[in-house]
């Protein structure tokens, strides 16, 4: 196995042993991007030459035995949050020569724990997609199937990881943008709790429900993340103060006797029937370890997609209003007066689907509209907040398809909005009720391409998910099969 | 037609925090453009807002001097719109969940107690400024008083004169100078003022059509705008027309209104709850607090001193205008004991020389103290009421104690009645033919004898001396 190919954990052990350096580790990431980036495209900017010279700032650290929980290991950014000093597009031409002047409070936290920083990773632009092929740099491609999707928004960040182009990367899922991506590439990826992880210095979407995650390639890394990602900060309003358990120490824990709802109405007509074979054996798997599955329901399932396709792009409508040519980014040339500066500049710097969503939540907010849509919308969110709320009374954990189908073509719905949105439709509720999820990988179509599962916890219950995913994981005994390329 | 006016007003109060409501950036007045700006009130991609609580607090002490009820919890909304001197493209105010609702103010009119009813006071953040380049088609957006925390203050729709109108604004303006929480000033635009006003004819229960009136920096020029606004608006009516709803700018060098935007072109603003804040909540052990702390209001001041001191209720109106004014008024009152006494000199001399050169009491040449040492001296005839304006204006000029000023000038009172005596005598002796004619009964005469004595003794004799010596021997 080569450096890249390995786990933040297998390579910890190695850099505490001496047996590796950071430098080799960044290298090894390096030579496979340069052989296979071209095809792929994780990433929409590079940082060779910081990452080399973090990775020599790190092998100084190990050698005064400073090893910190990410020392030297090489991880990609979604280039929705901000780095202080490096441009950040969020995947827009109207933001392609922005160059923030701070840092993202998780681009903090992770350079404080030693991470070094390999790039910024692809994604639909400012996150409204589900396949990653709305980036104004173009798209990114499924490792697994060059010709299909990888999913989205975080496309760049589930393929660097996926293709071994980086240890672990960061995400954001608003709908789904990181389980939906993970599970389409064959990683695992976790939405926190709304509130875990600090938003300051992430590009919003909808702020409501955008929380940022990591993608990693086994759920041990993912609890090694979240012990970096998770805490209190005092910068975000919405940030919760809760404790913050070691999520490592419940990797490994064994699930006897825990209930695991199943909720029946994800598992529909229209879903593809090689993934719900995949869930339905990791059900039986999970029941072998002494978990107990018991059907529940969320009745409020079939709203969700209204009301996120309300919500979200009501708040996008207001988030993206300073993208106005002002003050950063995109100003269009030749504009004969301010209004006409405004509408050349949004109109060059947004894609269809942005100015698609821009006009969805204008409308949605408009005298005589609002009570119509945003607000029936709000309330109807409580509903479903309270679904999951009773459902969770009765199990530990829910359990459902991450996707309804694997990887789709390239190309095969971008111009179908409506059949695009629906990809996300598992995962929407998620975000709508604010509770944590980890998608992680189940299974392989006959045709090769990776299958997910999502488990979802309770409010702050991020502990959970790690438990009952590392002990699916342990067990099932996944075939370590990776990608082609 | 005889004719009523409507007038509701929407006051803007920027606090006098020292930093922004959303960011820790500086509130001061008058740095180099956008020098008192961060990432988060310069709107830049990611970043997030975070309350100042201070602000809330500042909110509440004028919900409680203007009698308003306060919410429990109030929550913040998005006014979005697009403009340059406002970054994020939004403004984050409150909507349907302001922090205080139900309040009124008291007013003076035509002797009679009115009240003015508030709707409500919400907090929101003030936008930039830009300026433009005289010479060449450029604009300059300058950030610095982006984010500084304002108080919207909107009344009902009681008032009836533009004079009451104005009055209430003084009012508003006097009880948040008193509590210390705003500047007041109109031309830096720390307080500023918008207008609503329609006419109706007398005894109709409906509204007339309103406009709103803009751009008015000062109480007269609200005052001057609301005159001719209801002119404005009468001359239509009686003239078969229809008042168009829409804002109107004044314009002070022409003294008209103009229109700037119909209800048609008017924005829709999309409000909506901020997600990216939480809803505040006002306990009610914050509120007590807070009502603990605040200070004597002007009204009750203005009460106390009729009852107090026994003043006018003129002269308690006058001193309470201003808190400082009110606090120099007591300490010479403390120290002399003299209530009415000192009312005269505040109001008479001390102002009139404040005001001749724009000071503020703060600044005052004149200490409590040292008006007081001089109202004693008065008192116990030191000097007579009439030097005491020559030093008084002494004291303003130089700031030196009145005890200093009569050294100086030798000014002491003569009360020494075998003095007096004898200088009287003199005078009788040189002026045989006034005394001729005061003893046959021209009274008149007693003046020409009392300006002798004074011009014999520059004055400096006790006046209330000469009298009583002057008509005893006088009488012979």
């Amino acid at each position: 196995m080569e450096l890249n190919q390995l786990t933040i954990h297998e390579l910890q052990e190695k850099i505490k042993n001496g047996a590796v350096s950071a430098g080799q580790i960044t290298e090894s990431v390096f030579q496979r991007i340069d052989k296979v980036e071209k095809r792929v495209h994780s990433y929409i900017r590079l940082l060779k030459d910081e990452a080399l010279a973090a990775a020599e700032k790190a092998d100084n650290d190990i050698k005064k035995g400073n090893i910190k929980p990410l020392t030297g290991i090489p991880v990609a950014l979604k280039d929705i949050v901000c780095t202080k000093g490096i441009t950040t597009t969020c995947g827009s031409h109207i933001l392609h020569n922005f160059v923030p002047p701070y840092n993202a409070t998780v681009v903090e936290r992770l350079s404080d724990a030693g991470a070094v920083f390999v790039g910024k990773a692809n994604m639909d632009e400012f996150a409204m997609g589900s396949s990653t092929e709305t980036s104004y740099f173009g798209p990114t491609y499924n490792p697994w199937d060059l010709t299909r999707i990888p999913g989205g928004s975080s496309g760049g960040s589930a393929t660097a990881v996926a293709a071994d182009e980086c240890i672990a990367s960061i995400g954001s899922d608003t709908g789904g943008s990181i389980r939906q991506p993970a599970a389409l590439c064959g990683v695992v990826g976790m939405k926190p709790t709304y509130g875990r992880v600090s938003r300051f210095g992430l590009i919003a979407f909808a702020s409501s429900l955008d929380q940022i995650g990591p993608f990693t390639k086994d759920v041990e890394d993912c609890a090694i993340m979240m012990n970096v990602l998770a805490g209190y900060d005092p910068r975000e309003s919405t940030s919760v103060q809760a404790a913050v358990p070691d999520y490592r120490q419940f990797a490994g824990r064994d699930i006897k006797g825990w209930k695991i709802g199943i909720p029946r109405e994800y598992f529909i007509e229209g879903i593809n029937p090689e993934v719900e074979a995949a869930v339905k054996k990791a059900i039986a798997l999970l029941e072998k370890q002494g978990a107990e599955c018991i059907n529940i329901s969320l009745p409020h399932t079939e709203y969700c997609l209204a009301v996120y396709y309300i919500i979200a792009p009501a708040e996008a409508s207001s988030n993206l209003a300073r993208f106005d040519g002002v003050k950063y980014g995109l100003r269009a040339a030749a504009a004969r007066d301010l209004l006409d500066m405004y509408k050349k500049t949004r109109t060059q710097g947004f894609g269809n689907e942005v100015k698609r969503r821009i006009m969805i939540g204008t409308y949605a907010l408009s005298a005589g509209y609002y009570d119509a849509y945003y607000k029936k919308a709000s309330q109807v969110r409580a509903l479903i907040k309270r679904d999951f709320d009773e459902a969770l009374k009765k199990c530990d954990v829910i359990l459902t398809p991450t996707t309804p189908t694997p990887a789709f073509k390239i190309g095969e719905k971008t111009d179908n909005p409506l059949q695009m949105y629906l990809s996300d439709l598992f995962t929407i509720s998620t975000n709508l009720a604010g509770i944590p999820g980890i998608s992680v990988p189940c299974g392989f179509t006959a045709g090769g391409l990776p299958i997910g599962m999502q488990f979802l916890a309770g409010h702050f219950a991020e502990d959970k998910l790690i438990q009952i995913a590392s002990a699916y994981e342990r067990t099932a005994g996944m075939e370590k099969r990776r990608p082609q390329l | 037609m005889d004719f009523e006016t409507v007038i509701g007003l929407e006051v803007h109060a920027q606090l006098l925090t020292e930093t922004k409501i959303f960011c820790s950036c500086s509130t001061k007045f008058g740095g180099a453009p956008n020098s008192h700006t961060c990432p988060v009130c310069l709107g830049m991609p990611g970043v997030l807002p975070v309350l100042n609580r201070k602000v809330v607090e500042y909110a509440i002490k004028m919900a409680l001097a203007t009698n308003c009820r306060i919410n429990k919890s109030c929550s913040y909304a998005r006014k979005n719109y697009f403009y340059p001197d406002l970054p994020k493209g939004y403004q984050i105010s409150q909507y349907a969940y302001p922090l205080a609702e139900h309040g009124y103010v008291l007013l003076d009119v035509d002797g009679e107690q009115k009240k003015i009813g508030l709707t409500r006071i919400h907090m929101e953040e003030d936008a930039g400024k830009l300026m433009h380049d005289e010479h060449n088609p450029v604009s300059y957006v300058d950030l610095n008083r982006t984010g500084v925390p304002l108080i919207e203050i909107v009344s009902e729709p009681d008032m009836r004169t533009p004079a009451e109108a104005s009055d209430y604004l003084k009012r508003l303006h006097e009880i948040l100078v008193y509590l210390e929480i705003c500047d007041g000033n109109m031309e830096e635009g720390s307080f500023r003022c918008d207008a609503n006003v329609s006419i109706r004819p007398k005894g109709q229960k409906e509204f007339g059509t309103r406009t709103e009136l803009k751009n008015m920096n000062s109480f007269r020029n609200v005052q001057r705008a609301l005159e001719y606004e209801i002119k404005r608006q009468q001359y239509i009516v009686e003239h078969g027309g229809a008042i168009v709803q829409e804002t109107r700018l004044w314009d002070d060098a022409q003294g008209v209104t103009n229109s700037m935007r119909s209800k048609e072109e008017a924005h829709d603003y999309r409000y909506f709850p901020d997600p990216d804040l939480v809803p505040v909540i006002v306990d009610d052990e914050w509120v007590e607090k807070i009502r603990r702390e605040l200070p004597e209001l002007p009204l009750v001041k203005r009460e106390r001193f009729v009852n107090d001191y026994q003043i006018p209720a003129y002269d308690a109106g006058v001193l309470t205008a201003d808190k400082a004014l009110a606090h120099y008024y007591e300490e010479v009152v403390r120290l002399c004991l003299s209530p009415k006494a000192a009312s005269n000199w505040v109001m008479g001399d001390v102002l009139k020389f404040l005001n001749e050169e724009k000071r503020d009491i703060r600044n005052c040449p004149i200490t409590a103290v040292a008006l007081a040492e001089m109202i004693k001296l008065i008192e116990d005839g030191t000097i007579s009421g009439k030097m005491a304006k020559e030093i008084v204006e002494d004291m303003y000029k130089t700031g030196k104690a009145p005890q200093d000023v009569i050294a100086e000038k030798g000014m002491v009172q003569i009360t020494d009645e075998g003095a007096l005596g004898a200088v009287i005598q003199k005078i009788i002796d040189a002026s045989p033919n006034q005394i001729k004619d005061y003893r046959g009964g021209k009274d008149k005469l007693f003046g020409f004898f009392v300006g002798q004595v004074m011009k014999a003794t520059q004055g400096k004799a006790n006046p209330q001396l000469v009298n009583e010596l002057l008509k005893k021997m006088l009488a012979g």
